[in-house]
């Protein structure tokens, strides 16, 4: 069962990658991809693989895996089935901070661009604070407060968001479409930019399985089982934070896919997040690029940012897991 | 064994535990007794460290207040009231987490981790549903899981709050004669928080009444279950009897008109 399940997750990985490098504009077949790669390939289909594809597929899976590992974490930790980035405001927040930055000074160069998921992840961890200070009532958490907090602060910062771009240069207008989600920003430089972050933040996690399980169990518990719940809090939260600022620093606020990664595993694969978190981590990349070919074909030669297409099949999903989580405690 | 001195703790301004002494003796079981909020689950929270208290809680000699709670988690295991369970985990998934304290950075299990959880499931009659999700246990069964997974952090003080709520007779006895074997075959120091006088008498070796946060009385069933006492405790009058054929005390209410 161990075994099967990441196997199954790294394949339909693999096969998401080479759709996602094979299928655009112009059609790049399996064959002429293992072409490329030896260095044998046309001039065409080598220059788009590595200055546009390429780099595309990676920044889309990279911030999958970000959402889908973060998505997981905020579940844990709120103890709470609708926890994701986007419902409890702490992407649109990640946003704001990464348009904040935008607009001090657009980056032109490759420090500039690292600034951008700092003042993401400074806002990101900000918004947690406040959501949580805002939801909070005594020790608990109640469902309802925590997404009306959420989404109370997420408006509060999209509002503020648009005012700044209004405001703003022509370049920064032009993140309008990143903003909504397009990962425009497909260049290596990005994902160089994103990577330090991201890594962290993932690398962390993955070491917290444990803590995460413990603490389905209340604080109490937890601690009578001899965890530090407050350090342990803390360490998560700094975490997951930094992992979504990284994903919305540069491919913009992209909403559900760590809803609904995190909750298809553990409806399939059980709830032990030593094996929820790597696989959490692995299908977000999977479903994010699968929904990013999507944004890609749908209506060619335009392209829809991918969070139009996450959010029209994750609202309903949302539905579907609210309706599911008060009929039943076994999310 | 178990040494609370001059304990008191609060929530916020409200003062509900008041210079608390009490002494657990490896081997033996000792029951707290009182009427709801007299602050028996509190004792309980705060000797097992997740609220702040003054005054002292030791074993022999170590003081646990300047330890970890990696560290209090092997000399202290607490079985809480099995309502709060997530119950998508598996038994087995559940009893392995009280081998929290010796796991490595990882949190990997060593195989004598799952040796030690396999005989803690034996022990409570538990092993044969392992694979089972705790959802699907009824509320004894998920009560014996609990008991396995504090057996699972191999301590000397046991802890239990009120571990018989919500259970038919039938698990309450089963439960509390392996709570009573736990203490006199394996030494172990227990202090359980019962609603129940009467099972209270059948299997604490002492007892200890709680009223308003302090200790109003201590010592054998027979001493404690004192009829002016009780009545004191509880504000009703009551009679005690003698077992038919136990050498143990009943509480019995007289009807209060």
């Amino acid at each position: 069962m161990k075994s099967n399940s990441y196997l199954s997750s790294f394949l339909f990985l693999f096969i998401a990658l080479l759709l996602s490098l094979a299928i655009g504009s112009v059609f790049i077949s399996p064959k002429e991809l293992w072409q490329v790669v030896l260095g044998h390939g046309t001039e065409i289909s080598t220059s788009i693989l590595w200055r546009i594809r390429l780099p595309r597929t990676v920044l889309i899976a990279l911030t999958g895996a970000a959402l889908g590992g973060s998505g997981a974490t905020y579940q844990g930790l709120f103890r709470n089935p609708l926890a994701d980035p986007f419902l409890i405001g702490i992407a649109s927040g990640a946003g704001l901070g990464a348009v904040i930055a935008m607009s001090i000074q657009w980056p032109y160069s490759f420090w500039g661009l690292m600034a951008i998921p700092m003042a993401a992840f400074l806002a990101a961890l900000l918004t947690v604070f406040i959501v949580y200070s805002l939801a909070r009532i005594g020790q608990t958490i109640p469902t309802t407060n925590l997404i009306l907090a959420g989404v109370a602060f997420s408006s509060f910062a999209t509002s503020l968001t648009s005012f700044l771009m209004i405001r703003s240069t022509s370049e920064v207008r032009r993140a309008l479409g990143w903003l909504l989600g397009g990962a425009t920003q497909n260049n290596w430089t990005a994902i160089l930019a994103m990577l330090p972050y991201l890594l962290i933040g993932i690398g962390v996690l993955l070491f917290n399985g444990h803590t995460l399980n413990l603490l389905q169990y209340g604080d109490d518990q937890a601690q009578q089982l001899g965890l530090n719940v407050a350090r342990a809090k803390r360490i998560l939260l700094i975490a997951s934070s930094l992992t979504t600022a990284s994903a919305v620093a540069f491919s913009g606020i992209i909403g559900f896919i760590g809803l609904i990664v995190p909750h298809l595993i553990r409806l399939w694969f059980g709830p032990d997040y030593k094996r929820l978190l790597p696989l959490s981590i692995l299908g977000g990349a999977t479903a994010l690029l699968a929904s990013d070919i999507i944004a890609r074909i749908l209506i060619t030669p335009q392209e829809i940012p991918v969070g139009i297409i996450t959010a029209l099949a994750g609202a309903p999903f949302f539905l579907w897991v609210l309706r599911r989580s008060k009929n039943q405690r076994f999310w | 064994m178990l040494k609370i001195h001059n304990l008191s703790a609060s929530y916020g301004s409200r003062k509900i535990l008041h210079n608390i002494s009490l002494d657990v003796q490896s081997g033996e079981v000792l029951a707290l007794i009182g009427p709801n909020g007299a602050g028996k689950s509190t004792l309980v929270r705060a000797v097992s460290g997740v609220i702040p208290y003054t005054g002292q809680v030791r074993t022999n000699g170590d003081d646990f207040a300047s330890l970890s709670p990696i560290q209090r988690a092997k000399y202290i295991a607490t079985v809480p009231q099995a309502v709060s369970m997530p119950p998508a985990y598996t038994v087995w998934e559940t009893v392995l987490l009280g081998r929290t304290p010796y796991l490595g950075f990882l949190g990997q299990v060593s195989e004598k981790d799952k040796e030690i959880a396999r005989q803690s499931l034996q022990r409570v009659s538990a092993f044969p549903f392992a694979d089972r999700r705790v959802g699907e246990l009824s509320g004894g069964e998920q009560q014996r899981v609990l008991l396995a997974r504090a057996l699972c952090q191999s301590t000397p003080i046991l802890l239990l709050d009120e571990p018989t709520a919500h259970l038919d007779l039938q698990y309450q006895v089963s439960l509390l004669e392996l709570v009573t074997e736990l203490a006199h075959k394996d030494n172990l120091a227990v202090l359980v928080a019962l609603h129940d006088l009467n099972l209270a008498a059948h299997y604490a070796d002492h007892i200890a009444l709680m009223v308003a946060g302090n200790i109003k009385a201590m010592g054998k069933p027979k001493e404690v279950l004192h009829p002016q006492l009780i009545a004191d405790a509880y504000c009703l009058p009551v009679q005690v009897v003698e077992h038919p054929f136990l050498d143990i005390p009943l509480v019995l209410p007289e009807t209060r008109d």
